[in-house]
């Protein structure tokens, strides 16, 4: 009963605290609205821009959701011929890391060549940013299956598919979902990198826009949002984990 | 070398035997060099036999019942089961790990149910005979609890449900009750027993504990350290049903001492 108040109760006062020092700075520094709006000017702000914050907001989701939809497409296949496939492993794993110390950011007007300004370039950089934790993950969840239940699997002359789907997928479940949290999170930063190198919608278009006007307040409004976006699409992912992982639950029935 | 000269208890073997294990060898290859682990390792069993394989951990009893499983391929010799030679996995093999390894996203039934469903036997009476050994195991108010919610003890008894659903002709065991505590163990000892009793299954039970070995079985085969050699064979002749105060009989005690004696941890 009390933990699930504490729960609840610490990140809130947790997150009271910084709102108040913030404000009390603001205030008693006299920082300029342009350098640092007060949380209440930001509040205010999103109120009065509710509804354009709205719209944008939702056109950065739809990017940010086909992007991580796309990584997992992608991504869990490649982890699959990746373990299975001692030859492609050896052939494009290096590459697959060596990828990774491009900076994305840089990958971004290539992108936009290609794929234009809409939203297929989000979706690109998306993807492009949040695919390799999702193979790596999925790849080590693969491997890590119980040699035990392999043999449990041989000695019922399982066939491939069955020992794959029936065992090695579902074992591999929990390591999917951790990459896949890393994933969306990172589907949220390269949709707004997609909205900065080229775009006329969105919430990282948004905040660009209003950062030019010098609007601070609806700056740190669309940082809010965004921020709030991260963290449902995240709540999601934790939800379906929920869903589909029900015997990883915390009940109790030893004694 | 060979340690399987017949018990005159046992009688005249008139038709050949349900299984038996002739001069099997198994070497393992690590950088160049070769490793015996199993030495020509021979003895044969009746159908409804429970053999154990006893020995010091790590001395490659383990791998000789995998071999048994046809789980991995032998160096050498022969590995026969109702006049059939194995050599690779085979129906009608039930197998139980040390650990439970049950499937943490399945409830206990459809753990259970496993086998039947990869077999294509997954039907209304593979179900009923589900019900009925986790009845028998005391398990049944648990069928749709998910492994973690379950103790060790109760793990390793779905696990035993598990192996032993499609009806298998031989159930090979690696240690399985070795991790739980003393109580659970002598327990689950009896439960095997009775499981034993009414599948009627073949058990060749993989164990480092001298007096579980003698407990359960038939026969008990005792192995040296690696390369596992036969060191010994008892012929263990108390009746089933065992009890409790089968531990206490004067030839239990004498036949742990001569297992110590070939285990070399008891000195004549």
């Amino acid at each position: 009963m009390s933990r699930s108040i504490s729960r609840f109760f610490y990140p809130l006062a947790g997150a009271a605290i910084i709102v108040l020092i913030w404000h009390y700075y603001v205030v008693l520094m006299q920082v300029s609205i342009v350098v640092l709006p007060t949380p209440l000017q930001v509040l205010k702000s999103m109120i009065d821009n509710a509804r354009i914050l709205t719209e944008e907001g939702w056109v950065t989701a739809l990017e940010c959701v086909y992007g991580f939809a796309l990584s997992l497409a992608i991504g869990i296949p490649i982890a699959v011929v990746m373990t299975y496939s001692r030859i492609a492993n050896q052939m494009f794993y290096p590459l697959l890391v060596a990828s990774q110390s491009i900076p994305k950011v840089a990958v971004a007007p290539i992108l936009l060549i290609w794929f234009g300004t809409g939203i297929k370039s989000k979706l690109a950089m998306a993807f492009v940013i949040a695919f390799f934790p999702v193979v790596v993950d999925t790849a080590t969840g693969l491997r890590s299956t119980s040699p035990d239940l392999l043999e449990l699997a041989r000695s019922l002359q399982c066939t491939r598919l069955q020992t794959f789907f029936k065992i090695q997928l579902p074992s591999a479940l929990p390591s999917i979902f951790s990459g896949a949290k890393i994933a969306v999170t990172l589907s949220v930063i390269g949709a707004v990198i997609g909205e900065f190198i080229g775009s006329n919608e969105g919430l990282g278009n948004l905040l660009l826009t209003a950062n030019s006007q010098l609007n601070s307040p609806l700056v740190w409004a669309s940082l809010t949002v965004l921020s709030v976006l991260g963290m449902i699409l995240y709540g999601l992912v934790v939800l379906a984990e929920k869903l589909l992982m029900p015997w990883a639950g915390d009940v109790d029935l030893k004694h | 070398m060979n340690g399987n000269e017949k018990s005159p208890k046992d009688g005249p073997r008139a038709q050949p035997p349900f299984g038996r294990v002739v001069n099997i060898t198994k070497t393992f290859q690590a950088g160049g060099n070769t490793f015996p682990a199993v030495k020509d390792v021979s003895f044969q069993f009746r159908k409804g036999d429970l053999i154990s394989l006893l020995g010091p951990s790590g001395c490659g009893k383990t791998t000789v019942l995998k071999m048994m499983g046809g789980l991995v391929p032998s160096s050498g010799g022969l590995i026969e089961l109702e006049g059939r030679v194995i050599s690779a996995p085979f129906p009608g093999v039930g197998v139980v790990f040390q650990a439970p390894t049950l499937m943490p996203w399945r409830t206990v039934l459809s753990n259970v149910l496993f086998p039947m469903e990869v077999l294509g036997k997954n039907d209304a009476r593979a179900n009923k005979r589900a019900h009925e050994i986790l009845n028998l195991v005391g398990l049944d108010s648990f069928e749709h609890a998910y492994p973690r919610q379950l103790s060790g003890g109760m793990q390793q008894r779905v696990a035993l449900c598990r192996a032993i659903i499609h009806e298998p002709s031989i159930l090979l065991m690696d240690e399985p009750f070795g991790a739980l505590d003393e109580l659970t163990r002598l327990e689950m000892n009896d439960l095997l027993l009775d499981l034993r009793r009414v599948t009627g299954a073949t058990v060749l039970f993989v164990t480092h504990s001298i007096s579980e070995a003698i407990y359960l079985s038939d026969q008990v085969v005792v192995f040296s350290k690696r390369p596992a050699v036969i060191v010994k064979e008892l012929t263990i002749d108390i009746p089933y049903p065992r009890s409790a105060k089968t531990r206490f009989l004067p030839q239990f005690t004498e036949w742990e001492r001569q297992a110590g004696v070939a285990l070399g941890l008891v000195h004549q």
